[in-house]
């Protein structure tokens, strides 16, 4: 579905009007990221992070796929084997360093494409099953790159296998049975190591398919905007290509030039030290820490150090941490104000700016320190907050808030006035 | 409905939390922490600058000999490599020939082509630096239950590494007073060795490079402590990645050819946008 | 499935009625897809069940050990199932020190005696797992902190435990796990 006023896919050459008659792949392309696409024309620059997302995407799969080629997912072996890449294979310490550093890049742009998402209301109707199909993406991007993590078999990622697959046993009844049965083993071993390549291996797979269903999703309302306001006439729109592409291609610049600086000078500014030794059952690191991408969640983890009733404490953390994800889900019920754009929400704005970004930065610097005074205070300060702000807050403010007058249309926002506002005003007042 | 539930549970999790918090902040309170010896005697790694560091350097191949044969004279006796191969000393400088030599000086373990027992013989180019120990039952039964660590990565394993290594070498001391005077309990037990680079302050190993001249250098640089500290961190920074100027010098093409790109990117932007462009920015916050 | 509505149009066959107007196509259809169904789970079995341990893993699950060497005061680690094990020889002091600890305060209330066999209470078999996630706490070796209870501390998230092994401090729930063992002869156990 689309405007009514999208371009149509008008192929010329033999060859194109051919396909388009036997697999219509080049009209698919052109209504979904062509000249077919009408998109709002105020997007900013904190709405390229899709696009790079999905480039982020690509590049994992293509360095993880060749990576594999020289990779042996085998506990004896594949601490070696990740030398061998970086030491013998040609190229091979660029295609590691690209791999490990994109997996991190991929979570910055993903983390601000979601934060976008907040500020602008683009979880709220009519685009709920988007926002649903990105939490399930960035619930499977944990789970890989989890699994990434640990096929170097360096010290931090057999701790890190350990430690997160003990959280399973934290589940009553269930959980020793459910860990062993995770690991194939009482501790991670080779039967962990193995499943865990092949399912790191297949998970990008089933992420590209619901990127897919995510991308699809959003072809049926379009994309929000900064002002929140829905799209009503041509006016309001532009075509992706070519003024997104080229958009996107200034930012995939930008992107790859900060992303290259890690690779080719700090490539192991965002790993552990840790891991470059070879994994030891048993000697645990004095200072056992996630990726950083984890650190918030770890950080909630960690938060819940006494006890709730009959709920022992290790059990709420992990059933905090899990939720601190799950209640993303309900987002779009939890938050209802009519209003998207957090422009035109000024307590909203306030709680966002002075509640939500805060705590994520405490949380964030915290899942990364050690577990001591005052880091797990401070968590737990703002885990608390964490969980007011989306099941509290958010449901509250929606209620009272007084929203700030929209403008009647994108085009108005963007030139000050818009001639059909205009006399569509006139025409009204004139009736 | 979902609201309600949703504050239900919100207020759960904040209200647990807190308990916590203050459970914490309560114990916190009444018995702090013991402050610990590693805590307050244990240092950062002094300041080493090699011909590596920053984003232009690379190795300097006289030093990186140098270090070479520290590792070889001193560290091998107890410190395997085994990531790195003899052929990699051709990066080294080494001629072809000087590689097949120094290769040959080393005994690897081998296969009687006869009988098939296992024997040694020399090694060759493509042979890796052999393991002193046949395994880590070994190594621990030798070293007074201590296995020594594998050496090949062993600056990207530490933080600050090339200099850890470098401080840790030269970093062996007698225990000072003021630490038996506040911590009583923590006194180096007999075996160990203090030093304050090490994370636990107290280290199985013993002071490996204790007096000058220990090695002779074949360059005729006068071989102090901290001479041959800093050439076996060398040693062992180009050890843990041989691949690491070949990265930066990438790097700088990659970033430049990026950068023009990016300009070109940018400016093919504004063209494209031109004719759309906004009259006046209403977005202001 | 076509099991409820009237008959299709056109269907030169006379409908056979069943009592409660089942007819057999529509319970053949139905049985057809129930075996799929039966099928389909029978195949979960394998595929869920390869993930448990295997064989060689399973083959791995007892130790035998030598603790004639274990001075009082010392400590071995040992590997059990792929996992430390610790084996203490308690001093007298560190007995008495776990005996004196009133089992009230304890958070997995445990005696000595309970946690060690009877004729060997100076003898501490426990699995080096941290309770909390998995860690092997440190204090079995030389040198090594032992916390502030005398017994063991995990570095991962500060969980201490005393000389009898008890949790104290920290977020850990329960005591470190002593595995199911016996003495084969005085000096040598068996464990698992």
């Amino acid at each position: 579905m689309s405007f009514p006023w999208a371009k149509h896919y008008a192929p010329k050459h033999p060859l194109t009007r051919f396909l388009d008659e036997k697999l219509p792949l080049p009209r698919l392309v052109y209504n979904a990221v062509g000249a077919g696409y009408p998109v709002p024309r105020n997007l900013n620059y904190m709405y390229n992070f899709g696009v790079l997302a999905g480039f982020c995407l690509l590049l994992q799969i293509v360095t993880g796929v060749i990576l594999a080629m020289h990779y042996a997912p085998n506990s004896l072996v594949a601490f070696g084997s990740t030398e061998h890449i970086m030491r013998d294979v040609n190229w091979g310490w660029m295609l590691r360093y690209g791999h490990a550093n994109g997996a991190s890049f991929f979570f910055v742009v993903v983390y601000l494409h979601i934060f976008r998402g907040f500020f602008y209301g683009s979880y709220k109707a009519p685009r709920e099953m988007i926002w649903l199909l990105g939490v399930v993406i960035f619930l499977l991007m944990m789970a890989t790159a989890f699994m990434g993590y640990v096929l170097p078999w360096g010290q931090m990622s057999y701790w890190g296998a350990k430690v997160i697959t003990g959280l399973f046993s934290a589940i009553p009844l269930v959980g020793e049975p459910l860990q062993v049965w995770l690991l194939g083993g009482y501790a991670p071993d080779n039967a962990a190591l193995n499943r865990f390549f092949s399912l790191h291996f297949l998970l990008p797979f089933v992420i590209a398919g619901v990127v897919i269903l995510h991308i699809w999703a959003l072809h049926i309302p379009g994309s929000t905007n900064p002002t929140g306001v829905e799209v009503k006439s041509e006016s309001d729109t532009v075509p992706f290509h070519p003024y997104y592409t080229a958009k996107d291609g200034f930012g995939l610049g930008v992107f790859l030039i900060c992303y290259c600086a890690f690779v080719f000078f700090l490539p192991n500014y965002l790993g552990h030290p840790d891991n470059y030794i070879e994994a030891n059952a048993l000697s645990t690191p004095a200072h056992i820490v996630p990726e950083w991408y984890f650190w918030p969640f770890y950080a909630i983890l960690r938060a819940f150090t006494a006890d709730i009733f009959f709920i022992p404490a290790k059990l709420m953390g992990v059933l905090a941490m899990f939720s601190a994800i799950l209640v993303w889900f309900f987002l779009p019920w939890l938050d209802n104000s009519p209003v998207r754009s957090g422009h035109y929400r000024p307590l909203f704005r306030k709680f966002f700016w002075f509640g939500l970004i805060p705590t994520m930065a405490v949380l964030f610097y915290c899942g990364g320190a050690a577990a001591e005074e005052p880091y797990v205070m401070l968590s737990q300060v703002a885990t608390a907050y964490y969980f007011l702000h989306f099941l509290v807050v958010l449901p509250i403010v929606s209620r009272i808030e007084k929203p700030k007058p929209l403008p009647f249309s994108i085009t108005e926002a963007v030139l000050g006035s818009d001639n059909k506002a205009v006399l569509s005003e006139n025409a009204k007042s004139a009736v | 409905m979902i609201r309600f539930i949703g504050i239900a549970a919100g207020a759960f999790f904040a209200l647990s939390v807190l308990w916590a918090f203050v459970t914490g902040a309560y114990s916190a309170a009444t018995e702090p922490a013991p402050e610990t010896a590693e805590h307050a005697f244990h240092k950062h790694p002094k300041e080493l600058h090699l011909a590596s560091d920053g984003p232009f350097g690379t190795w300097n191949l006289e030093q990186l000999q140098r270090g070479y044969q520290v590792y070889k004279e001193v560290c091998s006796a107890c410190h395997s490599l085994k990531f790195v191969a003899m052929r990699d000393l051709e990066q080294l400088g080494y001629s072809e020939a000087e590689v097949k030599a120094e290769a040959a000086s080393w005994t690897v373990p081998g296969i009687d082509p006869n009988t098939g027992e296992t024997t040694t013989r020399p090694g060759e180019p493509t042979d890796y630096f052999p393991s002193p120990y046949p395994n880590n039952v070994a190594a621990a039964a030798a070293n007074n239950n201590a296995i020594p660590p594998d050496l090949s990565l062993m600056t990207k394993a530490r933080h600050d590494g090339s200099a850890y290594v470098y401080s840790l070498l030269t970093g062996f001391q007698q225990q000072p007073t003021e630490l038996l005077k506040k911590f009583p309990s923590a006194k180096t037990p007999e075996g160990l060795h203090y030093n304050p680079y090490f994370a636990n302050l107290n280290l199985a190993m013993a002071p490996p490079l204790t007096m000058d001249g220990q090695v002779t250098y074949a360059d005729g640089t006068k071989a102090t402590i901290d001479q041959m500290a800093q050439d076996v961190s060398a040693f062992l920074t180009w050890t843990a990645e041989p691949t690491m100027p070949k990265r930066k010098q990438t790097g700088w093409p990659v970033l430049g050819f990026l950068l023009f790109a990016t300009i070109l990117a940018y400016m093919a932007k504004q063209q494209i946008w031109s004719n759309v462009k906004p009259a006046k920015n209403k977005q202001d916050d | 499935m076509a099991t409820s509505t009237g008959t299709p149009q056109g269907n030169a066959v006379a409908p056979e009625a069943g009592e409660n107007g089942v007819r057999r196509r529509d319970f053949i259809n139905i049985a057809a897809v129930s075996a799929a169904g039966v099928g389909g789970v029978a195949t979960l079995i394998p595929l869920v069940s390869q993930m448990a341990p295997s064989k060689d893993v399973l083959a791995e699950s007892t130790t035998e050990l030598d603790i004639s060497s274990i001075e009082p005061g010392q400590a071995i680690k040992a590997v059990f199932r792929k996992q430390p094990v610790f084996v203490r020889n308690l001093t007298q002091k560190e007995i008495d020190e776990a005996n004196a600890v009133p089992l009230s305060i304890l958070r997995d209330p445990q005696t000595l005696a309970e946690r060690t066999k009877e004729g060997h209470h100076n003898l501490l078999v426990t699995m080096g797992v941290c309770t909390h996630l998995g860690c092997v706490p440190l204090g079995a070796a030389e040198g090594e902190n032992k916390g502030e209870y005398g017994g063991y501390f995990c570095p991962c998230h500060g969980s201490s435990y005393d000389t009898a092994a008890r949790i104290r401090k920290g977020p850990a729930p329960s005591n470190l796990v002593v595995p199911d063992y016996q003495f084969t002869t005085d000096t040598t156990i068996l464990i698992g």
